[in-house]
């Protein structure tokens, strides 16, 4: 990404789109995103709404109905609010796909404009809020994928790192070919599952080798993709979002 | 949909050849380390990678006239420019050329446009044999077998496979793996041909328009003896080749070094500006500058998909490609395979023939990020799925809307309606969650390798209410 980042100052809320793939499988990571921003002393809006960011049909070509729900989510985030989102994936998206998908029509300057205003959770952790974490749990060795999206597209691989990094009693172990694709690629899985099968089967050996107790991804895409791999293995790996991990272990009262 | 069963045939093929995944894996590794080691400072090189963008950018939207001035320029030069439309123009060019010299021996240089033409199944066709005189087009050659790569044609075989074709087809020559004592007895078969061959063909890398000079980068030497050692030389290129000024071959030619095989520049580059001039002694006496279109003028139309023209061919995109990495070259079944081989051979041959191409990506960006030129690859094969899905008709990609079914555009409309729709929306995760117990484990080919996800008691737009969270 050749585009130079600004991000404000600490604002008084928030909006938090918290995904589709996270309301139906990861929701307490969902909720812990929110927990994060919220302890740090800025107010959450969750505006109920919200479905999905429309990239499932949008990258299967299905332009049309991609944009009838995208559109949907612009009428949700009408303040001037920054909105932060728990994916690099779901933030590319509107990110840098909204400004396509309405490109020429009546509502290019509201999505110009919500655009602007997306997050990536972890970017917005560590460059707005400046949070600082003190880990409060044991020590653990965790295996980090960051999505092709929080890496190229969002360019925030560092900051899932700089977060992790943070945690005094997590090790992070070094797997190789960190910066490959899982293979999940959406839809693709379901098209070309056997190609997908090699990936995710590579990628999770990759982890695996590692000696990691624990998967963390800021992406529920590909953490559904691996993780489902290893638990078909039946290899003794937890997972988690970045965002429950990081909760989980920074939350004072309990554990 | 019989090109989708081909092309998975093909696939599962190269994925159950496990000689195949290793090849391609060990190769793309040196690839890719060789190109990282040879770009040090990634701001110099992403400044370069602009400056390639623009240059190309700038040649494409002035395509007509820098064609017409390279014409004029080659003309004034003494090379003959020859049009050509279609690939069958092209061959027919090339053929008539051969047939007013008498000749019935072509020696070739390495031109992927040559391979898109099946120029040498063509000439064959009329009695004329052709030898390819690059080490892994010959080798390819004699196994009858497509290139897999654009840059390293045979890297899908292995020194021994290599050894026992030689074998096979020179059972005179003692058998040998050692890679020396091949490429000598290589050499030695083709210096033969060099002498007996009155035509020699290679492609072209840039052409200058302003100059009306032809580039051409190589490693062996054989594209040299091409252009020189016969009395008659034809170039075969895509009429995207074209360059405005001669100023811009030195950035495009390190990007296209460094991006292919990690060279600060290759063994060989060529210029070639005229045939052997009066007194001279040495170098072609004709040259015959065959320009093809065979629908990139078409490519040229649209504002976006025209970026696909900006391709020097380095083949970085499919060095860095982990699907082109794990199904190899040959499982695309187009001239051109990887990345950009998905978004540049679907717009010629149309999508109904290799619409399953710009699917087999998971869109991770790997292409785009090293692209010498900024070609926005994952846009383009978005693109392109647009075009093979849509249900008008106002695109102009060849075979637009072949694939598009009736059950999947159902499943989208369906999908759209539900997510379009908040209240809806909220009551089918409900109902969702409450039954997830009674979900199906097995998903279609998504739980032959996983496990189903687990579908969570309660929605986060339940717990963000609960826990309080406004609404506004």
């Amino acid at each position: 990404m050749t585009e130079e980042k600004r991000y404000p100052e600490k604002p008084e809320k928030v909006y938090y789109f918290g995904t589709c793939l996270m309301d139906l499988l990861y929701p307490e990571a969902g909720l812990a995103g929110m927990q994060l921003i919220q302890r740090e002393g800025v107010e959450v809006v969750f505006p109920q709404d919200q479905t999905c960011c429309g990239q499932p049909a949008w990258n299967s070509g299905y332009r049309v109905e991609a944009i009838r729900v995208a559109r949907r989510q612009l009428d949700c985030f009408n303040e001037d609010y920054p909105i932060v989102v728990p994916s690099g994936s779901c933030a590319g998206m509107m990110r840098h796909q909204y400004p396509e998908m309405f490109k020429g029509n009546t509502d290019e300057l509201r999505a110009n404009t919500l655009a602007g205003r997306i997050f990536e959770l972890t970017e917005f952790l560590v460059h707005v809020l400046k949070i600082t974490l003190e880990d409060l749990g044991s020590p653990v060795k965790v295996a980090l994928h960051t999505s092709c999206a929080a890496r190229r597209e969002m360019g925030v691989a560092t900051e899932h790192e700089a977060l992790l990094k943070q945690l005094s009693n997590v090790e992070i172990l070094e797997q190789s070919r960190k910066e490959e694709c899982c293979g999940f690629g959406g839809t693709f899985a379901v098209k070309h599952p056997a190609i997908s099968a090699e990936m995710v089967s590579e990628k999770a050996n990759a982890i695996t080798a590692t000696g990691a107790d624990t998967l963390i991804s800021g992406d529920c895409g590909c953490l559904m993709n691996i993780a489902g791999h290893l638990e078909y293995q039946e290899k003794q790996i937890d997972s988690h979002h970045i965002a429950s991990f990081i909760w989980e272990r920074t939350h004072a009262t309990e554990r | 949909m019989q090109q989708s069963a081909e092309f998975h045939t093909r696939v599962e093929h190269a994925l159950a050849n496990g000689q195949i995944k290793a090849s391609f894996r060990s190769a793309m590794d040196g690839l890719m380390a060789k190109r990282k080691a040879a770009f040090p400072d990634t701001e110099a090189l992403e400044i370069l990678r602009l400056h390639g963008a623009q240059i190309r950018a700038n040649s494409l939207s002035k395509l007509p006239e820098l064609l017409e001035q390279l014409e004029m320029n080659c003309h004034k030069n003494g090379i003959q420019v020859h049009w050509a439309e279609s690939i069958e123009d092209a061959n027919n060019i090339v053929l008539t050329i051969m047939q007013n010299h008498q000749a019935d021996l072509l020696i070739k240089g390495k031109s992927m446009v040559s391979e898109e033409m099946e120029l040498n199944q063509f000439l064959e066709q009329h009695g004329i044999e052709c030898i390819e005189s690059d080490l892994g087009e010959y080798i390819l050659q004699l196994a009858g077998e497509p290139p897999s790569h654009i840059v390293a044609p045979a890297i899908h075989k292995s020194r021994q496979q290599i050894a026992h074709l030689f074998n096979e087809k020179f059972p005179d020559i003692p058998y040998s793996d050692d890679v020396d004592r091949l490429t000598r007895n290589a050499r030695e078969i083709l210096r033969k041909k060099f002498y007996a061959a009155r035509v020699g063909l290679s492609g072209v890398n840039f052409a200058v328009a302003e100059t009306g000079t032809l580039c051409l980068v190589e490693n062996e030497g054989n594209g040299r003896m091409c252009t020189t050692v016969p009395p008659v030389h034809i170039a075969v290129t895509g009429i995207e080749k074209v360059v405005e000024k001669l100023e811009h071959i030195p950035p495009l030619l390190k990007l296209l070094c460094r991006s292919a095989t990690g060279q600060t520049i290759t063994t060989y580059f060529n210029m070639i500006t005229s045939p052997r001039k009066l007194g001279e002694k040495d170098g072609p006496e004709e040259i015959h500058l065959v320009l093809l279109d065979n629908g990139r003028s078409r490519i040229y139309e649209d504002d976006e998909l025209i970026t696909t023209l900006r391709c020097i061919r380095c083949g970085a995109c499919m060095n860095h490609c982990p699907v082109y990495a794990r199904i190899g070259g040959h499982a695309y079944g187009s001239t051109i395979p990887g990345p950009i081989g998905s978004i540049l051979e679907p717009q010629k041959a149309g999508l109904d023939k290799l619409g399953d191409l710009p699917t087999a990506s998971t869109l991770c960006g790997a292409c785009a990020e090293v692209c010498p030129v900024h070609i926005p690859i994952p846009k383009l094969l978005n693109r392109l799925r647009y075009e093979r899905t849509r249900n008008d008709h106002a695109g102009a990609t060849l075979g637009q809307s072949s694939g598009r079914t009736v059950m999947e555009a159902g499943t989208w409309k369906g999908w759209s309606w539900v997510h379009s729709q908040p209240r809806l929306y909220r009551l089918a995760m409900y109902i969702i969650t409450r039954l997830r117990k009674l979900l199906p484990q097995r998903i279609g080919p998504w739980t032959q390798v996983r496990k189903a996800p687990h579908i969570a008691p309660k929605t986060l737009h339940e717990l963000a209410l609960k826990e309080g969270f406004n609404d506004k």
